[in-house]
């Protein structure tokens, strides 16, 4: 008799606690954060953390339209750092993100934005026979053109994703092929490995819990 | 007695030589097949994809048997020195220029390639690393 109510009470413990770690469930903060002293509504003063964000920026997209980070306002998004004649990891992480993408098509707080690191070749016309190969048409997935300091000062810095030219390299570009999660505050939620099936199926996972944070 | 066992077992290893020399053949192919599929991983995989579906227009599938076919004499060379040309693959064009992989031996070719023209539903059979080697030396 002992035995079955112990049994029991382990079962009802431990889906107790299942249950609870799925309630509580929440993505991490990546990059720096501080602390700072932020008024409420009220006037009472609090101790408050601020976690690293997306800075403004501003590039041309495929279609030649200049095109600001307000696309993003009420989204949260994926981005990533490619370049259209890249032979190496970009097709893998592509085709990757289009399975995403094909998930939340019909979701209107999800976007996809991809900047592309060679500034010499990769001009909106380029981006856009691109997007349009890839099959991606519309604007939910946007191809961004930009200066080589504004777009690789926004990788380092911002997305904490390294990219760099390296003239050794088969296609003349060095970058790493993170899927960078960031939500509508515009903070760093989840950087995954493009090239891993597994890290991307995470990604997909993710999203929804991610989304699911604004719906409260 | 001992004549018969000595016969028999003579016979036993004629026997066993013909076998294995009919095997040879399904031998080199099951090799080529293991090797190329890791080249195919390594150097093929992220633009024609796991089960050569290929990429979107950028890059073509590996699943047009007749292409494949028609094409076969060429392929060695497009693998090693990739191509610039548009071609017609399911009745779509491709644009996108494909790479070249000069680091490949003409035994990573062969290999990749008879993995490929017997994969994604081609059944070519197969062809001897020599016979690709004398194809590169006349790629044009």
């Amino acid at each position: 008799m002992n035995k079955i109510i112990s049994l029991v009470a382990c079962c009802v413990l431990s889906a107790a606690i299942l249950s609870s770690c799925q309630q509580d469930k929440k993505l991490p903060f990546y990059g720096e954060r501080h602390a700072e002293t932020v008024k409420d509504a009220d006037g009472t003063e609090k101790v408050d953390t601020v976690y690293q964000t997306i800075p403004n920026w501003s590039f041309l997209n495929q279609d030649s339209v200049v095109t600001t980070n307000k696309i993003t306002d009420g989204k949260i998004y994926v981005a990533d750092f490619f370049f259209t004649s890249c032979t190496t990891i970009c097709p893998t992480m592509h085709r990757n993100l289009m399975t995403i993408y094909k998930e939340f098509k019909n979701n209107p707080d999800v976007m996809f934005i991809s900047h592309t690191i060679d500034f010499k070749y990769d001009k909106p016309s380029a981006l856009k026979k691109y997007a349009q190969k890839l099959g991606v048409d519309g604007p939910k997935w946007q191809f961004l053109y930009g200066s080589k300091d504004s777009v690789y000062t926004l990788a380092e810095k911002s997305y904490l994703v390294a990219v760099g030219e390296d003239s050794t390299a088969k296609d003349g570009y060095i970058h790493q092929g993170y899927l960078v999660l960031v939500d509508k505050d515009r903070r760093i939620r989840g950087a995954y490995d493009g090239t891993k099936e597994d890290q991307v199926e995470q990604l997909k996972k993710d999203i929804p819990v991610l989304l699911a944070e604004y719906k409260k | 007695m001992r004549k018969y066992i000595i016969s028999c077992v003579f016979l036993l290893s004629v026997i066993s030589i013909i076998v294995s020399c009919q095997n040879q053949e399904t031998i080199d192919l099951q090799n080529y097949m293991s090797n190329g599929k890791d080249i195919y991983k390594a150097k093929c995989q992220n633009c024609h994809g796991q089960n050569g579906e290929g990429l979107g227009q950028l890059a073509p599938p590996l699943t047009d048997s007749v292409f494949l076919k028609t094409n076969k004499n060429r392929l060695a060379c497009i693998i090693k020195n990739g191509a610039n040309e548009t071609l017609v693959i399911h009745g779509k064009t491709y644009k996108e220029k494909m790479p070249a992989f000069p680091e490949l031996a003409d035994i990573d070719v062969a290999q990749v390639m008879v993995f490929i023209t017997n994969s994604f539903g081609n059944k070519q059979g197969f062809v001897l690393y020599t016979k690709v080697a004398s194809q590169l030396q006349n790629c044009k």
